[in-house]
């Protein structure tokens, strides 16, 4: 006998403790199984492309800090190469090799958190998410010796960075790129083949390749899905044709190999540190760019793979202190495109572990 | 083997409940500290110090005396206090055109009075809104005489948010401990901004002093 139902909708959000911040999703549900999604954002918009506007090159890096709060090296990373693209500025070697050690720290910081949040939405209450924050204090420890914060870091500028690395930065380094391989190890154990884990996650929220390559999907997200697309490999920016690592792809696109993926990510940035640790030169790191960078009247874009994804600044110049148009191209809002084709078909527990899958920041989303 | 998974993971939490190199927690503000320590930190043996001090003794027993910790921190640390040197500030508003959110109002006495000691200008105001800084070091950053400084301090609680304005007076009065955020001159001296104090302007900038017969040189001989 065939009960009649109705669909009813609901509104995850804004504040829900599983949305990752202000995030609000109207979900349709018929019984348990969601039929129609329709995200709703907008709640942490403040505006950060049109205060850009008014502020000069150097001043901008503090908003992109703001960006995605836990990957902060990386949206300096790509900020200020898109500005030294368009003055033509030079970096020196050693800063570069320095830039690439600090993006490959932030990928491990900011994986981390994604895992342990993810596990966390899984009912995997505290535990798991305190061994990934208990290593990501680590990395934070780090950079506050490079930069003295830990957060919202300002480490770079075009042309360089702001500051060498103190001495008793390489030894600190040294000794976590040394146990980093044990403490993912002691995460894989306690996550990996876990039976509650593999039951939850294999096989729920598949993105197919097709779909993630039309939905412009990147980052994790997309080689999750089996393709390998990486702009380290595809198109290599600052230092990194010159190491040696693999992309880690998964086969299925579901929300176990969206993590897999994620921990392999971090074994292979320990691989690149390793070798910028050993390769690195001495010198300048920082060239002789103006405070008030003035580049010529032009447009560029340039992108570089942030943890989430491809994370790229459009810059409009027109000869002056600030940029006409800074357009932020974020991961973290590119990869929603495909959070409807996601979550259809799936029961109201899963909705979010799939959504916490996806990595999502929402300081990146509403800019 | 269904099952197994659990088992490993239970070995990664037994791993980490027993191995020393795993323990991680400290305990802040104030930590507990045992008759034995505190006999320690007394430099006396554990029999003596309760026959001297009983009631601090049996307070220790009972778990009631505690230390307070400070968190191991860079000396580069970012914090809030921005320090400030009065003799090396010229009052030429560098830092605050640099800030990203305009929060550094400064008004200076263009009166003249000074104008014997060199044309100095006097510093009535000098207003820094930390409750709405970023600590982004952008106006350390651009201060050309090494006048302003990072604080390195993080504990600042207050009822109102008036308090959070930091003013000339204030900026005079707090203890000198600058942060090496963007300041190799400090770096390369070994200070520790959380034990020591920076009392002595001339050490604070990139500059040597020039001496007499330079400053001769340069600006009488011409
Ligand atoms: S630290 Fe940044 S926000 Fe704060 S006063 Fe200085 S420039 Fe302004
Ligand atoms: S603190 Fe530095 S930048 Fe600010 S007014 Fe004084 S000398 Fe100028």
């Amino acid at each position: 006998m065939a009960i009649k139902t109705e669909p009813i909708t609901i509104n995850m959000g804004p504040q829900h403790p599983s949305t990752h911040g202000v995030f609000r999703l109207r979900v349709t549900f018929d019984g348990e199984v969601v039929v129609d999604v329709e995200p709703v954002f907008g709640y942490l918009h403040r505006g950060t492309e049109k205060l850009a506007e008014e502020r000069t090159y150097v001043q901008i890096v503090t908003l992109t800090d703001r960006l995605d709060y836990t990957a902060s090296m990386s949206n300096n990373l790509a900020y200020v190469r898109s500005v030294e693209k368009l003055g033509g500025i030079e970096v020196p070697e050693r800063a570069q090799y320095l830039r690439v050690i600090c993006a490959e720290l932030q990928r491990i910081a900011s994986h981390f958190v994604s895992i342990g949040f993810m596990l966390q939405e899984l009912g995997a209450f505290g535990t798991p998410l305190m061994y990934c924050f208990r290593e990501r204090e680590r990395i934070l420890d780090l950079f506050e010796m490079l930069c003295g914060a830990r957060i919202t870091l300002s480490y770079m500028r075009p042309g360089g960075l702001i500051q060498d690395a103190p001495e008793d930065f390489w030894p600190a380094l040294g000794i976590l790129m040394e146990s980093m391989p044990e403490y993912i190890d002691d995460l894989e154990g306690l996550v990996t083949s876990n039976e509650i884990v593999l039951a939850r996650t294999r096989d729920v929220g598949i993105i197919s390749p097709e779909l993630a390559v039309n939905g412009s999907v990147t980052g994790p997200m997309l080689r999750a899905s089996g393709v390998q697309w990486d702009l380290r490999k595809a198109n290599p920016y600052e230092v990194y044709d010159r190491l040696e690592f693999d992309v880690p792809i998964g086969y299925q696109g579901d929300t176990y190999d969206r993590y897999l993926v994620r921990v392999q990510e971090m074994r292979e940035s320990v691989r690149i540190i390793e070798q910028c640790i050993k390769q690195i030169p001495g010198g300048a790191i920082q060239s002789e760019a103006p405070f008030f960078v003035r580049p010529p009247v032009g447009d560029v874009y340039d992108a570089i793979e942030a943890p989430k994804g491809e994370l790229g600044f459009y810059l409009v110049s027109d000869g002056g202190i600030s940029p006409y148009r800074c357009k932020i191209r974020a991961p973290s809002f590119i990869n929603l495109t495909v959070l409807r084709d996601m979550l259809v078909g799936w029961k109201l527990a899963d909705l979010v572990v799939i959504f916490g899958s996806t990595d999502v920041v929402l300081g990146e989303v509403d800019r | 083997m269904y099952g197994l998974g659990m088992v490993r993971g239970m070995g990664v939490t037994f791993k980490n409940l027993v191995l020393p190199s795993r323990q991680f927690a400290v305990q802040y503000p104030n930590r507990k500290i045992s008759l034995f320590e505190l006999a320690k930190e007394n430099d006396t043996d554990v029999v003596s110090f309760a026959i001297n001090n009983p009631v601090q003794a049996i307070k220790a027993l009972a778990g009631f005396v505690e230390v307070p910790v400070r968190l191991p921190q860079h000396s580069r640390f970012r914090g809030e206090e921005f320090t400030w040197y009065e003799q090396r500030c010229t009052g030429c508003a560098s830092c605050a055109k640099f800030c990203p959110l305009g929060i550094i109002k400064i008004v200076t006495d263009t009166s003249g009075k000074y104008e014997q000691d060199g044309g100095k200008y006097d510093i009535e105001v000098f207003d820094i809104d930390i409750g709405r800084c970023m600590f982004c070091g952008l106006c350390v950053q651009a201060c050309p005489y090494d006048a302003l400084h990072m604080g390195s301090g993080f504990e600042e609680g207050v009822y109102r948010r008036d308090d959070l304005v930091i003013d000339v007076e204030r900026l005079k009065a707090a203890p000198k401990k600058p942060s090496t955020w963007y300041r190799p001159q400090i770096e390369s001296q070994n200070f520790d901004p959380q034990s020591d104090d920076m009392r002595e302007y001339l050490d604070v900038g990139r500059h040597e002093r020039p001496s007499q017969d330079q400053q001769v040189d340069r600006w009488a001989k011409r």
